[in-house]
């Protein structure tokens, strides 16, 4: 082995790649802010207020306290970013896809809807108007309306002064009808309802109540979401995964480039020159993938520099099970390039099919949006990519804070898949004219 | 010194040096002269190890040149046609690949680079990145960076093409005084008064054949001049195809 000509060509292909500082520039920095996009658009760290929640209107038609009650209920749930608007501009805002959806409550849904609690008649109609590419949204928005719909009406109707209208304007009807055991049991239950509703009132007006709320129906029971992160405590930081991603993408980017180089020298007097030289082409091919190694690893630390620092993205897991599977994606990487130099004929071909494919491999890989949001088949499909593996280790390290065990076998399938790069690019290296 | 024997290559059906046989004795510089397509360049990449011949063997020193043939490769430095220059690295970036190339340590480096630079004279330019430079100084380092290794046979495929008058004249100079160091030089060219300047022997060839093998003065004495003699065994024959 050559070391001095290993060593120089290793430098020489390292001050290529900083020559061009833009490039560095784009490659580094396009990155993390790309991540830094995708990351804030999943949740960010915790810390961004806005960040994930559901844009609704509501329309509050009825302006009654019932409908007010419910209007503040959504306003105040972790979940949703509620505006106030009336019918037309929320319209206009669903069908330009500022929000996800609206809820129109009518004219007498107050009174209406305590009314038809107890006989179940004259039901009035809630409208949601939602926007059809947001469907997911639309149905959250549907299920909390239902919840504090129930939780408002049945407030009102056990404690509110129209519930008392009700309830009395009931019970003297059923005195003036005839008897029957239907009757007997919905006198029973309305008189049941006064005594809650007296009762409720007498201890709103006792000393100590306060802004205490009356009585109303609600969910039986409560749900305590936990997010099953690192550790107890540790939020999901939605940037971890953004990070895994392009780092990711990047760096077989720059994996292409380095393949392009290969393409570019061939086709110039260098290659004469180093041809004619004392060198091996084992050397010559160590000396390469050894470079765009080095490169992808000063690539990978920088973006993940940036993501530690700036957006707080922690190694929680195993730091071996990291910087393997880092140092096995940027073998990978190395692979990858030389294998492209050794397919390609002309630099821009090889360029375009080359990015499509790196593309292609990235979205699959679940690099832009985590796996888990892609059909069945096409989960299962992906585990045949090198880059999930890649974005799956990375995750698993940071965010999850999985042991190295979890690390193992990505980092297999990574240098695996650089070995069959590696056999190709031996395979079809063009070393004699 | 070097001794070409029987040497042929095919690119498919057609021949590029077809059976030619020459030798080059240590110290001289022998011009090799032939139209375009004459099969000049084919030759130079089969001397040097790029290129493997279909038969026919080279052999430099009494030692058979091959493509493994390392250690006779340290004898030999190639001045490329196309530039073999990374344009957007200094001068000194570039000497320094293509010294280690072969296996050069620092300090000899440093020592070597100073005074290949200093022949072409772009001592000054040392930290310049090569894209800053004009064609003549390209093609001044161009020269530098095939002689850091010390070499015995100095193979110049058209050295000079593409450059002004003054930057033709320096490099001139500098094969000169390579001549006059007792280097080997085998020399490609278009340019009939560079051959009749510079070589001491010309081998004129065509269609992959070498047509005459003669010293300078000898072909200038027979046909006035060396252009008269070229054009007379080459044919006025445009090579691209075209009526002349």
């Amino acid at each position: 082995m050559n070391t001095t000509a290993i060593v120089a060509l290793v430098r020489t292909d390292i001050r290529l790649y900083f020559s061009d500082r833009r490039a560095v520039i784009v490659g580094v920095l396009v990155p993390i802010l790309i991540a830094a996009f995708f990351g804030y658009i999943f949740g960010g760290n915790g810390a961004s207020g806005d960040a994930g929640k559901i844009p609704i209107a509501v329309v509050d038609e009825d302006q009654s306290s019932v409908s007010r009650a419910i209007a503040a209920d959504l306003a105040t749930d972790k979940l949703l970013q509620v505006s106030a608007l009336d019918r037309a501009t929320a319209r206009a805002a669903v069908r330009a896809g500022k929000q996800n959806a609206a809820a129109v409550i009518p004219k007498g849904f107050g009174e209406r809807t305590t009314r038809a609690l107890f006989t179940g008649q004259d039901k009035p109609r809630v409208e949601l108007l939602v926007d059809p590419s947001q469907t997911s949204g639309a149905r959250v928005v549907e299920g909390l309306l239902a919840q504090y719909s129930m939780q408002e009406i049945s407030r009102a109707a056990f404690t509110g002064a129209s519930g008392r209208k009700f309830i009395d304007e009931s019970l003297t009807n059923l005195e003036n009808q005839q008897s029957t055991a239907s009757n007997a049991d919905l006198e029973d239950l309305l008189r049941a309802a006064r005594k809650l509703n007296q009762q409720a009132n007498a201890t709103a007006g006792a000393p100590g109540a306060g802004r205490r709320r009356g009585f109303g129906l609600s969910i039986p029971y409560t749900v305590a979401s936990t997010e099953v992160t690192a550790r107890e405590r540790t939020p999901y930081n939605g940037y971890a995964h953004a990070f895994a991603g392009m780092t990711v993408q990047f760096i077989l980017f720059a994996g292409i480039d380095a393949g392009v180089l290969l393409l570019l020298t061939r086709q110039r007097g260098i290659w004469q020159r180093l041809r004619s030289a004392p060198l091996r082409r084992s050397d010559f091919m160590l000396a390469r993938a050894l470079a765009t190694t080095l490169i992808s690893l000063f690539q990978f630390t920088l973006i993940y520099l940036a993501a530690a620092l700036v957006f707080t993205v922690r190694v929680e897991g195993s730091w071996p099970g990291f910087l393997g599977v880092g140092i096995a994606f940027c073998m990978l990487n190395a692979a990858f390039g030389l294998m492209l130099a050794t397919l390609g004929r002309s630099a821009p071909t090889t360029r375009g099919f080359a990015s499509m494919a790196t593309l292609l491999l990235v979205m699959i890989g679940g690099a832009w949006v985590p796996a888990f949001v892609f059909p069945r088949w096409l989960q299962s499909a992906s585990l045949y990519v090198p880059t999930r593996w890649a974005v799956d280790g990375l995750d698993g390290a940071t965010w999850r804070g999985l042991p190295f065990d979890a690390a193992v076998a990505p980092i297999i399938v990574l240098i695996g898949s650089a070995a069959v790069c590696l056999a190709i690019a031996i395979w079809r290296f063009r070393w004699e004219e | 010194m070097l001794r070409v024997e029987n040497l042929s290559k095919r690119y498919g059906d057609r021949p590029a040096v077809n059976a030619i046989s020459f030798a080059v004795a240590a110290g001289e510089t022998v011009g090799l002269l032939g139209p375009n397509g004459a099969g000049k360049t084919t030759t130079i990449a089969m001397i040097c190890g790029i290129t493997r011949p279909d038969s026919g063997q080279v052999s430099l020193g009494g030692e058979r040149v091959t493509q493994d043939a390392n250690e006779l490769k340290r004898r030999v430095g190639l001045v490329p046609q196309d530039l073999a220059l990374y344009d957007e690295l200094s001068a000194w970036s570039n000497l320094q690949l293509f010294g280690g190339l072969y296996g050069l340590g620092a300090a000899q480096l440093q020592q070597r680079a100073d005074a290949a630079l200093a022949l072409v004279g772009l001592g000054g330019r040392r930290t310049e990145r090569v894209k800053t430079f004009s064609g003549g100084m390209k093609r001044r380092l161009n020269i530098a960076a095939a002689l850091l290794h010390d070499p015995d046979l100095i193979l110049l495929d058209e050295p000079t093409v593409g450059i002004d008058p003054q930057s033709r004249n320096a490099i001139f100079d500098n094969l000169a005084e390579l001549k006059r160091r007792g280097k080997t030089l085998l020399y490609t060219t278009h340019y009939m008064e560079e051959a009749e300047r510079l070589c001491d022997r010309v081998l004129i060839m065509d269609h992959g054949r070498i047509l005459a093998d003669d010293t300078v003065a000898h072909f200038i004495k027979e046909h006035d001049n060396l252009e008269a003699a070229f054009m007379r065994l080459t044919g006025r024959a445009l090579r691209d195809g075209a009526e002349a």
